[in-house]
């Protein structure tokens, strides 16, 4: 395989194949196409799939690759040309896996779509590099804030009402805490995890009017008043020993499951797993406030892209055109709870739920975002990556050392 | 070697034969060398074939840039080498894994040799006892980690229960909470998994030890202590210096305990060298030429440790 990669690691001679761009519907001739995701997105993958399998000739083959092993699994195919026709990538990850040129340019392709300003913008400008688009959105996963009605009744909150501010959280969460129940807490956050941190606090942030990154992603923006006064909540209930005990050693593999065990009160949490989440407790969901107010989420998920190596990329658009069809955005995404990144289909048959409504809405607010960055990964998501640092220093550790923490990503932002 | 050795003497032994016979041993001798090679050759081909060239390959691309995604982009030395050296994490993950190997080492060995001792004797229980001690052996190092994992857990372990029960601590414990901790935790872990290989090893060099010579110590009136020290140790030393090496080469190359157990954390106080090459190559930086240069001086400091610790066990035999 390393020979491979020797032989073939040069040629960047540009896709394999660069089909009819404007044929606006793709071919549907009976092809096999392949398909390549990550393990966390293999329920959604496998609906969407089957769907598609079920009411076309072309056939797509899907491989479900575990989430730690998903780059090294690209990166080995990238180099030796062996990619798949199709594959999903994580959306911080677009701006890198774009400008090494995975992808083929679909610009044109995306143009034709008379439909395509009602797309998901947050993730079609993460899958933009130097004004061309690669990706359209594969499934969305958005973060919300859940809190467990039971849990405030017994507080004597109102169980219809989440946290609209930052402030309001904190109280909220001190007060289950203080019903002093065994294995119960106030709130609970992946401690030793980036990833959790950048889902979760990041809209705290944005909803509170401020930006996490500036310069195109080159220079961090996390040591301002407002980043202190975000920290300062989680501070403050990490003082009161209201985040529940393991947080700091939360490398992100369990950090949903405390809440679905219903032992906490409050806490940002992904959007899909809603359903999960209330078969074992009354779930209340708002969306993630501000210091004083304001919503934001973090339009996480994947993009999906046709492969700088695909021989067939006019099938492999038809499926892409397909995703975002109403068939697949409301028939197989929405009609099992995943937010649609089309904004039109926003309100559709299945959203009846309040919640559901909530979080589509959210999907599409001002404030909603993806962060772009080149070197996301090493600056926020890799193990004990600079923004992990900053974060447990401000949480647990020696808070006085934010400016050269926030310094320390901007230097991994700009290797 | 044995070839050298058989063909040597017979000539000084039967000196005025010497011309007549001299064809036909250097025909047989040179049939034996042949045979030799025949016998080395499927050893040297897999040495070749999974060792050789992918070292040469692995030494290519430390000399080149070569990033995940984009492939070999020419040469790029030396900046591949100083580039891994002065990772800001290439220090503190050197002098963790030589503290967790010295830890590691002293402690297992010590453990296997005591195990080794109490099971040594054919007693009632010994069978029982020496099983008992192996089965975590049967276990793979990975799925044991995940195991461990759960136990350490604050949300599901059981360690915490009793102590709660016992009043020792009323809040849980968090085992992998600080780098003290998530340190001796992982150390655990690997004695748990390892001791009753090494002890199985040392059981092996104890029971090769010929039973006349502790006789005859007997019959001198030395004492337990003295038979151990000046008896058991020392006619013990190849097996321990086996075990040494074993040991002290797994964990300079420590990887998946930590992967799964710690992921390098708390704040990157348990980053081993080879995670530090994993994360270099595959979370983040993704440059396959700066993994491969910090591979190639690992490979290089394993080599020296190796060499010194052989020379060490042929000394001791000499003397």
């Amino acid at each position: 395989m390393t020979a491979a990669l020797g032989a073939c690691g040069g040629g960047s001679d540009g896709p394999a194949a660069t089909g009819d761009a404007s044929n606006v519907e793709g071919v549907d001739d009976g092809t096999t196409l392949t398909l390549w995701t990550r393990a966390p997105l293999e329920a959604q993958a496998n609906l969407l799939v089957d769907a598609y399998n079920a009411s076309h000739d072309n056939q797509v083959e899907l491989t479900v690759v575990p989430n730690d092993d998903y780059v090294a699994k690209v990166g080995a195919a990238a180099g030796s040309g062996d990619l798949p026709d199709l594959f999903a990538a994580d959306v911080v990850y677009l701006p890198n896996w774009t400008s090494a040129g995975l992808f083929s340019d679909i610009t044109e392709r995306i143009g034709n779509l008379d439909y395509a300003d009602q797309i998901n913008p947050a993730v079609l400008d993460a899958g933009t590099y130097e004004d061309q688009q690669y990706v359209l959105p594969f499934v969305l996963d958005l973060s919300v804030m859940f809190y467990n009605k039971d849990l405030y009744r017994e507080a004597g909150l109102d169980p219809e009402q989440g946290p609209t501010t930052l402030t309001e959280f904190r109280d909220q969460a001190l007060a289950v805490q203080a019903l002093n129940k065994p294995d119960t807490y106030g709130t609970y956050f992946g401690g030793n995890c980036g990833g959790c941190g950048v889902f979760t606090w990041f809209p705290m942030l944005w909803a509170s009017g401020e930006e996490v990154l500036e310069d195109d992603g080159t220079t961090a923006n996390l040591a301002s008043d407002t980043a202190q006064d975000v920290y300062g909540i989680w501070r403050d209930l990490e003082d009161a020993g209201a985040i529940a005990p393991g947080a700091a050693d939360e490398t992100g593999a369990t950090w949903t499951a405390a809440f679905q065990e219903g032992q906490i009160g409050v806490m940002p949490y992904p959007a899909t797993l809603l359903q999960t989440a209330d078969e074992t407790v009354d779930v209340g969901v708002t969306a993630i406030p501000g210091i004083d107010g304001g919503t934001s989420t973090f339009v996480g998920g994947d993009g999906l892209g046709i492969s700088k190596d695909s021989d067939t990329p006019d099938q492999a658009w038809n499926f892409m055109q397909w995703l975002m069809s109403e068939d697949a955005q409301v028939e197989v995404l929405a009609a099992n709870n995943v937010t649609p990144a089309r904004a039109d289909f926003l309100d559709n048959s299945y959203a009846t739920d309040p919640r559901v409504q909530l979080i589509n809405e959210v999907s599409t607010a001002a404030d909603s975002q993806t962060p772009i960055a080149l070197n996301f990964q090493q600056a926020f998501n890799a193990v004990g990556s600079p923004w992990s640092t900053l974060f447990r220093n401000q949480v647990f550790g020696d808070a006085s050392t934010l400016e050269a923490d926030n310094e320390a990503i901007t230097e991994a932002l700009q290797q | 070697m044995a070839t050298t050795h058989s063909t040597a003497p017979p000539p000084t032994e039967d000196g005025p034969r010497r011309p007549a016979v001299r064809p036909r041993v250097t025909r047989r001798a040179r049939a034996r060398r042949r045979q030799g090679a025949l016998y080395a050759a499927p050893t040297a081909l897999f040495l070749i074939v999974f060792f050789v060239v992918p070292v040469i390959l692995v030494f290519r691309m430390s000399v080149s840039d070569w990033g995940l995604f984009t492939g070999d982009l020419g040469l790029n030395a030396p900046e591949n080498f100083t580039k891994a050296l002065d990772d800001r994490l290439f220090w503190p993950a050197v002098w963790f894994t030589l503290k967790y190997t010295v830890v590691t080492t002293v402690i297992l060995l010590g453990l296997a040799l005591a195990m080794a001792l109490v099971v040594q004797e054919s007693g009632r229980w010994s069978a029982f006892v020496r099983t008992s001690f192996l089965v975590p052996s049967a276990l793979g190092l990975a799925s044991a980690s995940l195991l461990f994992y759960a136990l350490y857990s604050p949300q599901a372990s059981p360690f915490n229960a009793v102590l709660e029960w016992t009043g020792i601590s009323e809040d849980p414990v968090s085992f992998l909470g600080s780098p003290d901790r998530a340190l001796w935790s992982t150390v655990a872990l690997v004695v748990w998994r390892f001791a009753g290989f090494y002890m199985l090893l040392l059981l092996v060099g104890l029971q090769s030890i010929p039973g006349d010579v502790y006789e005859a110590a007997r019959l001198d009136g030395a004492s337990a202590l003295q038979t151990f020290r000046r008896i058991t140790l020392p006619l013990l030393k190849p097996s321990l210096a086996l075990c040494t090496i074993l040991c002290v080469t797994g964990s300079l190359l420590a990887f998946d305990q930590f992967y799964i157990l710690t992921k390098g954390g708390p704040d990157n106080s348990t980053v081993t060298i080879v995670q530090l090459v994993y994360s270099m190559a595959f979370q983040g930086s993704n440059d396959l030429g700066r993994a491969a240069a910090l591979s190639i001086v690992v490979l290089g400091g394993l080599i020296v440790l190796n060499a010194v610790q052989f020379l060490g066990l042929r000394g001791d035999k000499d003397a």
